[in-house]
């Protein structure tokens, strides 16, 4: 089949970019979205030109390298999917795609379609985790956890922070991202005695980042390619809430010894 | 021979001794660790958990990955689940069991004291990654569940749906950035490592390139630790990210650090066959489906009636025909050999014959399609969403794929190479594994090395070595750094005919064809003249676009096809080399009379480990004898 795409092409963050054009002639729909834009590279380096930079690693859907959009939507246009996952047989012979990268003030443009994403790194960083040393830990089953939380947890975790809800989000909230982590070591009790710290030092940074406020569009369940929930974003308001009112920073007085 | 291939190895009972290896280590005092710098390249499972834990006791740590964040590292791909022997089936499991199985599964090829520990060590990953909020799957009563895997007749893996790999790299990679809040690590995002830098006999840096910006740089360390995965990617199609390479490990190589059984490669049974030559990656399915898939073919040769319409009586479930007591549950180095034999024999489905079934029609009626789904939905949606068939509805074809190496870097029971000062961690070192690697192993092995064991013996290192000492503008570093842009400089000059995917995609061809799930003599002395011709072709003829100066992914990829250009033919020639059959090393000659692999205990019950010996010359081969004062010797079975 022939697809047609035109692509979002810019050297590096400092140069203006454009949109380039490209006919591909023999796509197979068997074909990934990514081995198709492989075939094009291909085609670019022999003729001497440049091939079109884009993230990708696993090409499993699970590392989270991948996304872009494909007419205005992160990943395309099939639900639960991210790009390295999206088959040719769901496009048509002789259409026309558009591809740009994620935009958010918070994501930087680094070449074509490839962003810098270190934002989510500085937001987990600041407190998506459970503080427990190495070797610090009690045997496993001495802390029993209720299946419907352990399932939520996991639904949550199953993020893979490849940026598709702030790219999809009008006001480029990384709220979907940063509520999952939030919701997932919340809804465990080993989450719980840094449940308010955690919601306070996360939500601060997000905003610090340059990523905006959550206004319940939704656009970020719809994009999700994990399906991970909008609900998250409720708790995590909550609990931010609660921690803003009942959080107090840990004492400086020293201990005793 | 330069190589002195102490393994360290203690001696006494096998229970006590990495207890009594741990007391006779030196330590730092805390106050200390601060003044030493601990280089920790890749932040998978391995090297993210050693980066972390080191942070913790207060080591100074740098932690380098190629990718845009620490928690793209491939361990994240891993499906199925982790071993441990916690016995909480109450099903006669045992640290000894769960050793015995790995030393068993690896065929009689890897370390008693290494593969003890391992399993030993198993019980604390558990605790401490509940602890850091990995969310297993449970039972209703709250309690961890487990699942069956291949080469086992209990359950012991621990499992987060389909996703256990990406649950513990999360949790591991957490860890890492609160060490990184800390202040303990610093990371370098998007950097690759292109030389180790060796002064007087020690490890002592490594030089990086910024993927970005194309800047290379001299990073100084008191000890260097390589966690860089496996080199699968050689073959050009495996189920490997498109990013694993084996630059770092092959660099060390050529400093110095040997290269422990090369030619050990794992051909995991289910994958998703090829469809076309664009393709890229192969997919795996993960081998927990074999708990409920039945695997099958038809008993007519060239069969093409929709499966769901072959009877019963004409299906051939050749894996529980032919090892009874395992049945689909063999281990992947078998279930991948019966497969090709099968499909050699002109049984196989799907596309060129290369592919069996993978069915789960019987395990639906007896359970149900909702246990099903809780089990597998993610697996299931991922195989619909590539081939764009329904296994609810339609067995699954899959066929075997290049997965994970058990070969790497030499290590002593320290985990150190034969450099001093240079650690290896994970699957880019060798041991623990043998010469086939079981379901749920790999997890467990790389967060044992970065959780339990390098935090003990790096310090025992470093408690002997003066801190610093060493400046970045030492004359081997800068040679180092000039060396490496010659090469860029070079890579970019040949202006050639050929992309860089033309001569992985042919390097690929070879090693499948000659040194893949069968190996004789004659094909891999024929291997053995076709890659290096390759390479001298790679390097008249490839062509490389851009410059050096920016982001260039396609001079990121030469450089590691260049090196893959030069292991392939390391791991040819080490199975050529090797003059039996053991584990996923299946050498055409030496065989029982069923077909199994048959050992040569009397000559190779040993590590070959491979020394570089300069460009242009053949490498020397050491070797490791490998002493079995435990375990009992014995063919394989699993029938």
């Amino acid at each position: 089949m022939k697809i047609i795409l035109n692509i979002w092409r810019q050297k590096n963050s400092s140069s203006p970019g454009k949109m380039v054009r490209y006919e591909l002639d023999k796509v197979n729909e068997h074909m990934s979205f990514l081995e198709m834009l492989d075939v094009l590279n291909e085609e670019l380096t022999r003729k001497g030109e440049d091939p079109v930079t884009f993230e990708h690693d696993c090409r499993e859907g699970i590392c989270g390298c991948c996304g872009f959009m494909i007419n205005g939507i992160p990943h395309g246009p099939e639900r639960g999917t991210t790009v390295c996952q999206l088959h040719m047989r769901h496009f048509h012979d002789g259409e026309e795609l558009w591809l740009e990268p994620f935009r958010a003030k918070a994501f930087p443009v680094i070449k074509d379609l490839m962003v810098d994403r270190s934002a989510f790194d500085r937001i987990i960083s600041a407190g998506g985790y459970i503080s427990v040393n190495t070797g610090s830990a009690p045997e496993a089953n001495s802390l029993p956890v209720k299946k419907q939380c352990a399932d939520r947890a996991m639904d949550a975790a199953a993020c893979i922070g490849c940026g598709a809800c702030v790219a999809a989000c009008p006001n480029a909230s990384a709220s979907l991202f940063v509520s999952a982590k939030i919701a997932h070591l919340g809804l465990l009790p080993q989450g719980e005695p840094e449940r308010d710290r955690r919601a306070v030092r996360m939500v601060l940074k997000m905003t610090e980042e340059g990523f905006g406020y959550c206004t319940n569009t939704g656009e970020c369940e719809a994009i999700c390619p994990k399906g991970v929930k909008i609900e998250n974003i409720a708790m995590m308001h909550r609990d931010f809430t609660r921690a803003v009112a009942l959080f107090r920073e840990e004492s400086k007085v020293g201990g005793a010894g | 021979m330069s190589f002195q291939l102490d393994a360290r190895t203690p001696s006494g009972p096998l229970e006590q001794r990495w207890e009594k290896a741990r007391q006779e280590m030196k330590l730092v005092t805390p106050a200390n660790r601060r003044k030493y710098t601990v280089i920790v390249v890749g932040s998978g499972l391995a090297g993210g958990s050693a980066a972390a834990t080191l942070g913790e006791l207060g080591y100074n740590v740098k932690c380098f990955c190629f990718q845009d964040s620490p928690r793209r590292a491939h361990s994240i791909a891993a499906q199925g689940g982790i071993n441990a022997a916690k016995n909480y089936q109450n099903d006669g499991d045992s640290v000894y069991r769960l050793f015995y199985d790995t030393v068993k599964g690896g065929d009689f090829r890897s370390r008693e004291s290494n593969v003890y520990r391992l399993a030993e060590v198993s019980v604390n990953i558990i605790d401490q990654c509940v602890a850091q909020g990995v969310p297993f799957a449970r039972e209703y009563g709250g309690t961890l569940a487990n699942r069956s895997f291949g080469g086992a007749q209990v359950s012991r893996t621990f499992y987060a749906r389909g996703q256990t790999g990406q649950q513990l790299l999360l949790g591991c990679y957490q860890a890492l950035e609160r060490q990184v809040d800390a202040g303990r690590v610093q990371m370098f995002y998007r950097h690759e490592m292109l030389d180790l830098v060796v002064i007087d006999g020690r490890a002592r840096g490594i030089v990086t390139r910024n993927l970005v910006t194309g800047a290379i740089d001299c990073h100084v360390a008191d000890a260097v630790v390589l966690a860089t995965g496996g080199y699968g990617n050689v073959f050009y199609l495996s189920t490997n990210a498109k990013g694993s390479n084996a630059t770092a490990i092959w660099r060390a190589y050529k400093r110095g650090a040997g290269f422990g059984n090369p030619c050990f490669t794992q051909i995991h049974p289910t994958c998703i066959p090829q469809s076309g030559d664009y393709q890229s990656k192969l997919t795996l399915m993960s081998e927990s489906l074999r708990n409920d898939g039945r695997i099958w073919v038809p008993k007519q040769k060239g069969e093409t009636r929709n499966p769901n319409e072959i009877p019963e009586e004409e299906r051939d479930y050749y894996l529980e025909r032919m090892y009874p007591a395992f049945g689909n549950l063999c281990p992947r180095d078998i279930a991948s050999r019966a497969a090709k034999l099968m499909c050699d024999q002109g049984y196989g489905v799907g596309p060129g014959g290369r592919g069996v079934y993978l069915d789960f029609k019987e395990a639906i009626g007896r359970l149900g399609r909702k246990t099903i789904e809780e089990r597998y939905g993610n697996l299931f949606e991922m195989y619909e969403r590539i081939t764009g068939e329904d296994p609810y509805s339609v067995p699954m074809r899959i066929y075997p794929a290049v997965h994970y190496t058990m070969g790497g870097l030499w290590v002593d029971y320290h985990l150190q190479s034969t450099i001093p000062g240079l650690f290896v961690l994970g699957e880019a070192n060798f041991s623990d594994h043998g010469a086939n690697r079981l379901g749920a192993s790999a997890l467990m092995q790389g967060l044992a090395d970065g959780y339990f064991i390098i935090p003990y013996t790096i310090g025992h290192f470093l408690a002997q070595v003066k801190p610093g000492a060493v400046a970045a503008d030492h004359p081997e570093f800068l040679a180092a750094q000039h060396e490496i842009e010659h090469r860029t400089k070079r890579l970019l000059s040949i202006k050639g005919k050929k992309t860089v995917d033309d001569f992985h995609r042919e390097l690929g061809k070879i090693l499948w064809e000659y040194c893949g799930m069968a190996r004789n003599a004659a094909g891999l002395r024929h291997a053995l003249e076709k890659i290096p011709e390759l390479r001298e072709e790679f390097w008249q003829n490839v062509n490389v676009p851009g410059s050096g100066e920016e982001l260039n992914q396609s001079l990121e990829k030469a450089g590691r096809v260049a090196d893959f250009l030069e292991l392939g033919e390391l791991i040819c020639l080490d199975a050529l080399e090797r003059e039996e059959s053991c584990g996923g090393h299946f050498r055409e000659e030496y065989q029982t009379e069923e077909g199994e692999a048959k050992r040569d205990d009397e000559h190779f019950c040993h590590v070959a480990v491979w020394e570089h010996a300069g460009e242009g010359k053949r490498p020397v081969r050491h070797v490791e004898p490998l002493q079995f004062e435990f375990v009992h010797l014995a063919q394989r079975s699993y029938k």
